[in-house]
């Protein structure tokens, strides 16, 4: 029963993202009520905690926090091919502020200071490195959040003397809400960056930076933007998830993991359609979830074969694989009429 | 009126004047040619009056203006529209997205949403692509790429555009119809300058024509003068000698 409830509510997160393709298709009718579709989505997320137990609410906040990273790692890398290993350190921002701020400040201040804080970081190293290009930032986003976790060790050794901070504890259904806003927030700004001329800029940028500049796109402040606006929800999700382990250090916060795992979970996915990335991560989540509960030894080995498999046979991600199938279907019904 | 100008433009590339001390001018309305043998340094010199690169030392003048250091994004906003040697189209996006990107950012004021499907769609129709204009601009052929990459800098509004061998590696049907493009263009009043090794073409559409040799101007006049000159014919069949030794 369980299970069908958390797997109902992972669908639920899926098809949010794949209802949204449907609305940012051109010719689509029917908006109102893909709307409507939408909004009872939201109902059966948010009644999570009336009708599933603490373990699934616990673990659908987990997922949601995965599915926050890579959507809005996909925002900004999907679309501008600029693949950025950063999330990491804007996700650990967002859970240092939290650390910092979480005795003092209501929660909803904390995690829009989580966010805010990731913001103005990304900026500043947006500004600094996004004339890098290809591996160069790929390496330098890496090199972000191994410099800040060192120079986080080093002054907490050094001026405070203690490794690592307690966090203020909130309960699970609180965590879980505001991660369900965030992800909530997080859909409606990535929809309407995708729709505006914007969204059409940054994927011009992903096809040819040089020409995107010279048809008048001031490319410099729009990857820089957008890759502060992805920074921000991961600095969020930071935020709030913080509260969650009740301590943390620089170890913890900063976890290269943190970096890897939005990238792989896109890349499963695939980035071309809105639900790509959500299922991605909806899946590697949940699998990630019962792997290393039922093979807590091997769960490490199986995740590397999946992934190999799913890159070796899927370059298109899952959503590659699904188009195929339809494809595949729509032929044959062809060839029956 | 010129509408640009070039003061003493200069650029090096290490130890190698790609483009040296040159100066030209081109007047409103006309269709200017700049032709030169390979590595003479003209797609330099459009890069240079683009803003790809920064002329150093050297000033450029966009009506009367100094545009000298500017941003690409700010050149082509202004009024400054070019395509490329080797097409750089967005090769994965529909042809039309192509070109309402362009209307969306080209123009000094943005257009609303509706106005720049609209304009896009009309621009397609002028460089006769709206049959593929929902293909992805990758799997349009080479001559059609390049009348993309023509439509996508006209949705920029320029009042300046810079032609970078449209018609290199086009057959004769393809160049005939690329001529008669340049004319329309021109016709529209949008001032143009080309870069071009079909010398059929640099005689017919030009009005004017600067011959670069390694990175220096070396003349310039009417497509009569250019073919006369024998400054131009040296350099490009090498030295005259005497019949017989």
């Amino acid at each position: 029963m369980q299970n069908l409830i958390i797997v109902i509510n992972v669908l639920s997160l899926v098809y949010s993202g794949w209802f949204i393709d449907w609305l940012l298709a051109p010719e689509r009718k029917r908006r109102l009520l893909i709307t409507g579709i939408l909004l009872l989505i939201l109902v059966i997320l948010a009644a999570l905690p009336f009708y599933g137990s603490a373990y699934s609410v616990i673990l659908v906040a987990s997922i949601i926090m995965y599915v926050v990273l890579t959507v809005s790692w996909t925002i900004f890398s999907g679309s501008t091919g600029y693949i950025s290993l950063a999330p990491a350190a804007f996700f650990g921002v967002g859970i240092y502020t939290s650390a910092i701020l979480g005795k003092e400040f209501p929660l909803f201040t904390i995690v829009l200071f989580g966010g805010l804080t990731s913001f103005c970081l990304a900026t500043l190293v947006g500004a600094l490195t996004l004339r890098l290009k290809g591996i160069y930032f790929t390496i330098f986003t890496f090199g972000l959040v191994l410099l800040i976790y060192q120079a986080l060790l080093w002054y907490e050794i050094k001026f405070t003397g203690t490794r690592g901070r307690f966090v203020v504890v909130i309960d699970n259904e609180t965590i879980y809400y505001v991660m369900l806003a965030i992800f909530v927030v997080l859909l409606i700004i990535a929809y309407f960056i995708r729709r505006s001329k914007y969204g059409l800029a940054l994927r011009s940028i992903g096809e040819y930076e040089e020409a995107a500049a010279h048809m008048g796109i001031n490319v410099t402040a729009l990857k820089i933007t957008v890759f502060a606006i992805s920074a921000f929800f991961m600095g969020t999700a930071g935020a709030i998830m913080a509260t969650k382990w009740t301590y943390i250090d620089p170890g913890i916060a900063f976890n290269p993991l943190f970096s890897f795992m939005p990238v792989l979970m896109a890349i499963f996915g695939g980035t071309g359609q809105f639900y790509g990335p959500i299922l991605g991560a909806a899946i590697f989540a949940y699998l990630e979830e019962t792997l290393l509960t039922r093979f807590p030894y091997y769960y490490m080995l199986i995740f590397g074969i999946i992934l190999i498999v799913a890159i070796l046979y899927m370059p298109q991600g899952l959503v590659g694989l699904i188009q195929k199938i339809q494809r595949r279907i729509s032929r044959s019904e062809r060839a029956h009429t | 009126m010129h509408i640009l100008e070039g003061e003493k433009v200069t650029k090096y590339f290490g130890g190698l004047a790609a483009v040296s001390d040159v100066d030209f001018y081109v007047d409103q309305g006309e269709v200017a040619g700049l032709i030169g043998p390979n590595g003479a340094g003209k797609t330099t010199l459009f890069n240079l009056i683009s803003a790809a690169l920064v002329p150093k030392p050297g000033i450029i003048k966009f009506k009367g203006k100094n545009i000298t250091g500017l941003k690409p994004y700010k050149i082509c906003r202004l009024g400054i529209a070019r395509t490329f040697q080797t097409v750089k189209i967005f090769a994965n996006l529909p042809a039309v997205e192509n070109v309402r990107v362009a209307a969306f950012f080209g123009p000094p004021k943005s257009p609303s949403s509706a106005e720049a499907t609209r304009e896009a769609a009309e621009l397609l129709d002028f460089v006769g692509l709206s049959k593929v204009s929902n293909s992805p601009a990758r799997d349009l052929t080479l001559a059609n790429q390049k009348r993309l990459e023509v439509a996508r800098a006209l949705a920029t509004r320029p009042e300046l555009l810079l032609l970078d061998e449209m018609m290199a590696g086009l057959n004769q049907t393809e160049v005939a119809l690329s001529m008669e493009l340049v004319k329309q263009i021109r016709d529209k009043g949008i001032t143009i300058v080309m870069i071009e090794h079909v010398m059929k073409a640099i005689m017919n559409v030009c009005d004017r024509i600067i011959v670069l040799h390694h990175g220096k101007k070396i003349a310039e006049g009417t497509p009569q003068e250019i073919a006369n000159s024998k400054t131009v014919v040296e350099v490009y069949l090498g030295e005259q000698t005497d019949s017989g030794s």
